[in-house]
């Protein structure tokens, strides 16, 4: 089996070692480097297909590391931030860092956005069909079923779902979603996002209390999935 | 005194205040001078001067004590509008008054001095005496995980080959509660913080407050399998903007709190209205209620109920207080027929749109 090159970015010795057994048992190759300048040489030197970066790093702000990565890396990068965070997250995610995970995390879950991010890197520019769960959306019909049903679903609830089935898995931002659906100026319109959502959801969810499909990410964003 | 006591002046206007004031009563007394007559004059603008003495500093008050004497002296003591005394009871009667007026004024002003530097003392002792509660509690609340987990794990590696499988998944779970235990109260500790620091900024953004609800309840059922813990949304309800990370705190802490101080098989609801753009959220407890005596208590920092469990460092309620008061919110326990309930109230801006249409 292709194994997959994961960098680490992370200063604490601690946590990479836990990372290393926890990712080469999951037959990852892993490689770490504990300062940014490290981490950007390295990755450099031989490309890795995801990048782990922690936003507090020692010689310099994963912030930078980020900006500096996107101008010739455009593989997964997936930012590690302390708890309360959301703004370093909110902003990270806004320049280009593909995904997110808090400090204490999970195994599962890292795992969980390590593979979603890797499959999102592997698929092809422009798939015709996709499927989620219950879910499958038409690209080229602008249709989307639930167990073989069609949804009737407004334009905009239909422009939302597309964007999140290109997104399956990662989380987008309010602003990313806005500006995506809404473009430049609505920047500031959470309301009418959180009133789309809701009826979205009222429309896909079995349960809308208890969203399966389109989880909230509180104060960041949401993730289909 | 009140008026004085209040203003936070620069020195300057010290100044202005205490000679405009001896000024004011000056003149009314000159006014009716014809009814009250010279000595009962002196004996106010003394009390003038000891009112000043005890907001004042020294100079403002020494000024109005010598500006006092001569103005009592030109305008009361006959001849009037001259410095000249005439008569040597007169005279007496002027370095008496000059002289208590200085004396009187350094003593009020030095008992002020000692009092402040009583109460300066008063505060240092309070604050170690937190810092101590702070530090007991912290080493106690902080070192039992961390002993089950070193314990655990000690006995996990010494006899990995002869504990049965069973146990040593016990001893996993074990660590595991013990970990997110002590992930909650450096959470909990990180959250004084930001409070206490004064740089906790509200970051206000509209929310659907049911789904928040939801989804801080979904974060806790599987924690907790001992209790139930019911919400029925309500349908009309429109987004209110708020702190969702602080809310969901709130929530979580109240929650949490709930689960902690009822016993197993209790029920727990949370309810959500919107009044008069005040967002309303409760949280409703069957267990044993709270007692009287600890009602006002609660919300203090590291008070501890009687009934506490270990767990928890006091802090949980204070920092629902503070989140709570941050949106300029209201939060108080009361006890029910059976059980207790928490009610937050937080003032917000409502959007009623719920419905668009669509382009």
């Amino acid at each position: 089996m292709n194994k997959y090159d994961i960098l680490i970015i992370d200063d604490e010795p601690q946590i990479g070692k836990l990372l290393r057994i926890i990712l080469e048992n999951n037959d990852f190759k892993v490689t770490i480097a504990t300062t940014g300048k490290e981490g950007i040489l390295l990755a450099a030197s031989h490309i890795p297909d995801l990048i782990i970066l922690d936003i507090g790093l020692p010689d310099m702000s994963g912030h930078m590391v980020l900006k500096e990565l996107r101008f010739w890396y455009s593989k997964s990068i997936i930012i590690l931030s302390v708890q309360n965070g959301e703004e370093d997250i909110i902003s990270a995610l806004d320049n280009g860092a593909s995904d997110y995970l808090v400090k204490p995390f999970k195994t599962g879950e890292l795992l969980a956005r390590i593979r979603s991010s890797i499959r999102r890197n592997n698929t092809e520019d422009n798939p015709t069909v996709l499927t989620c769960k219950e879910l499958q959306i038409d690209f080229v019909a602008r249709t989307i079923k639930k167990n073989g049903d069609i949804l009737k679903l407004t334009t905009t609830e239909y422009n939302l779902m597309a964007l999140f089935f290109k997104n399956e898995g990662k989380v987008l931002t309010h602003q990313q979603i806005l500006h995506e659906i809404w473009g430049v100026g609505f920047q500031a319109e959470t309301q009418y996002l959180r009133v789309y959502m809701a009826q979205l959801r009222k429309k896909i969810e079995e349960n809308p209390n208890h969203p399966t499909y389109i989880i909230t990410e509180s104060r960041v964003g949401y993730r289909f999935g | 005194m009140g008026f004085l006591k209040n203003i936070q002046n620069p020195k300057w206007k010290q100044y202005v205040i205490s000679i405009s004031l001896v000024i004011i009563v000056s003149t009314t007394c000159f006014l009716l001078s014809d009814i009250i007559g010279n000595k009962a004059v002196a004996l106010l603008l003394l009390v003038l001067v000891s009112l000043i003495a005890m907001t004042f500093d020294i100079m403002p008050v020494l000024i109005s004590a010598t500006l006092s004497a001569l103005i009592w002296n030109y305008f009361f003591i006959p001849p009037l509008f001259t410095f000249h005394i005439k008569n040597a009871e007169d005279i007496l009667m002027f370095f008496v008054y000059l002289a208590i007026a200085l004396v009187n004024a350094v003593l009020t002003f030095k008992i002020r001095k000692e009092e402040e530097k009583a109460r300066d003392k008063e505060e240092k002792v309070k604050s170690i005496k937190l810092y101590n509660t702070l530090i007991n509690c912290l080493s106690h609340e902080l070192k039992t995980p961390i002993s089950t987990i070193m314990g655990a794990v000690d006995t996990l590696i010494e006899e990995q080959d002869t504990l049965p499988q069973p146990i040593q998944n016990e001893l996993l779970a074990e660590i595991n509660t013990a970990s997110l235990r002590l992930n909650r109260q450096v959470e909990n500790l990180l959250n004084m913080n930001r409070l206490e620091s004064g740089f906790l900024k509200l970051n206000l953004i509209w929310s659907d407050v049911n789904e928040l609800i939801f989804s801080v309840i979904q974060k806790i059922n599987p924690i907790d399998t001992e209790h139930i813990i019911t919400f029925e949304p309500s349908n009309e309800a429109p987004l209110c903007k708020i702190d969702e990370g602080l809310i969901e705190q709130v929530l979580y802490n109240l929650i949490h709190n709930a689960l902690l101080y009822t016993p197993k098989g209790s029920k727990i609801n949370v309810d959500f209205k919107v009044q008069d753009n005040d967002c309303i959220i409760s949280i409703e407890d069957n267990g044993n209620g709270i007692p009287k005596d600890e009602l006002e208590h609660i919300f203090k920092k590291f008070y501890r109920g009687t009934a506490s469990k270990s767990g928890g460092t006091g802090l949980g309620l204070s920092i629902v207080k503070g989140f709570v008061n941050a949106h300029n919110g209201k939060v108080f326990a009361e006890n029910l027929e059976k059980g207790c309930r928490f009610v937050v109230t937080l003032p917000c801006e409502t959007s009623y749109i719920n419905q668009l249409k669509n382009e």
